[in-house]
């Protein structure tokens, strides 16, 4: 059995490592992103928001697989071709920037008023009271929603095996087919469980870093 | 010398304040006193910018000002809000040196003495790491008083400086606003404690309630 392990392993560490890149691009992508999103959700001019709720709807109000599937195989029809693996960090970061977006903007309300009005009468501009004053109390707020997120983004990114990208569920699944043994599965379980713990651990570490005010 | 000429306010079609002129003369300080509800917060909003007037103008040592200019770095106006708003993600040196050293850009060293000396003149040495959640409620109003004051205004107003205060500390405000008073700073404290009035001002400023 090791002996079967070591030779499936190479295909699952691949796979692995194409589940952990669309994780990272989408993290790295998505989160700025929705913070920008979310400050515009709360800004008064009524076009911006409307928009922005439009798009935040459309995102979380389908499925991500419809969104995959449509930009892979439906935009080719009106001429609008992504590669595979572009397709999929488009779907990726338009739907994940739209669920950030809403968490920012539950953060970005919480800050009291009495925070920009302090700002205001020290002179600060609007970009400084942002940078120093409520991005950081508004990552504190919001670091358990996207912690939640994070993990979901680990399970999520096994969906592009509908557009056959090589990820790690596909991985494990080619290997199950082919050998007729449940072993690869089961050691695809085993990986998606280890990524989470660590994603779980490293929140739990900035979760603490960010306790020493209140 | 700050003067206030025909100043009125309104919200909606509610006039709060109506064609109210007043002046506060260096070194002094005036109390603003009247009912709940009469628009003494409203007119220290004015003051200070935070809410735009209808009608009226501002004027310091003749010069005409907008309070709610928020481009002009040279502070003539400084704050203490009931609530303090203090930043939590700070500390308080951190609360202390963000604005001059990002709004005047002045060096961090030279903002780091002068906030260490303001904080020892306030009885708080020793409290320059701690962030506010770690500090009692005099203790962060005195914070509030130093970090304006790090900015260099040339009139510090107070919004209910004793509200949230038991009386020991009371008079603790009273002594630090009447120091300051030593100290040349020109002040305006808003209350509707008329005691606490009568033992800080100068000059007492009413608001009435409009009908
Ligand atoms: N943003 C606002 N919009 C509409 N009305 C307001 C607003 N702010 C204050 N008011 C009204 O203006 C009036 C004066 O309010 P203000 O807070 O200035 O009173 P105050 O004298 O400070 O009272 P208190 O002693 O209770 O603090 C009140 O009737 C209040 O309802
Ligand atoms: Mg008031």
């Amino acid at each position: 059995m090791i002996q079967y392990i070591e030779e499936i392993l190479p295909a699952l560490l691949s796979g692995t490592k194409m589940t952990l890149s669309i994780f990272f691009w989408t993290l790295i992508c998505s989160i700025p992103l929705g913070a920008l999103v979310g400050l515009g959700l709360i800004q008064k001019f009524k076009p911006l928001t409307w928009l922005l709720n439009f798009y935040v709807w459309i995102m979380r109000g389908t499925p991500l697989l419809l969104q995959l599937i449509f930009v892979f195989y439906g935009l080719p029809i009106i001429h609008i071709v992504f590669q595979r693996y572009d397709a999929a960090m488009f779907a990726f970061i338009l739907n994940y920037t739209a669920y950030f977006g809403e968490i920012f903007r539950g953060g970005f309300q919480s800050v009291p008023k009495g925070q920009f009005e302090s700002a205001k009468v020290l002179r600060l501009s609007y970009g400084q009271t942002i940078r120093k004053i409520v991005i950081p109390q508004v990552f504190k707020i919001v670091l358990p929603s996207i912690g939640n997120e994070v993990i979901n983004l680990v399970k999520d990114s096994s969906l592009v095996y509908v557009i056959g990208l090589g990820d790690l569920l596909r991985a494990g699944n080619v290997a199950t087919a082919r050998d007729v043994t449940l072993l690869p599965l089961i050691l695809v379980g085993i990986i998606y469980l280890a990524l989470t713990a660590v994603c779980t651990i490293v929140l739990k570490l900035i979760e603490k870093r960010e306790s020493v005010w209140r | 010398m700050l003067a206030i000429k025909n100043l009125t306010k309104r919200f909606g079609s509610r006039t709060i304040i109506d064609d109210l002129s007043m002046t506060v003369k260096d070194n002094e300080i005036m109390a603003i006193v009247g009912p709940s509800g009469a628009g003494k917060t409203t007119l220290l909003r004015c003051i200070t910018g935070l809410e735009p007037v209808d009608k009226g103008e501002f004027f310091w040592n003749g010069t005409q000002f907008d309070p709610t200019n928020t481009t002009q770095k040279d502070t003539i106006i400084g704050v203490v809000f009931q609530d303090y708003q203090l930043f939590p993600n700070l500390t308080v040196l951190g609360n202390i040196t963000l604005a001059p050293t990002m709004v005047k850009k002045e060096s961090m060293d030279d903002v780091k003495k002068y906030a260490r000396e303001l904080l020892s003149r306030l009885g708080l040495e020793g409290k320059e790491d701690l962030y506010p959640f770690q500090l009692s409620g005099g203790q962060k109003q005195r914070v509030a008083i130093v970090r304006a004051l790090a900015m260099r205004p040339k009139i510090l107003c107070y919004d209910e400086p004793t509200s949230a205060l038991d009386p020991a500390l009371r008079d603790e405000v009273a002594q630090i606003i009447l120091d300051l008073k030593k100290q040349e700073m020109t002040q305006i404290v808003v209350t509707h404690d008329m005691d606490f009035a009568k033992n800080v001002a100068d000059e007492i400023q009413q608001v009435e309630q409009i009908q």
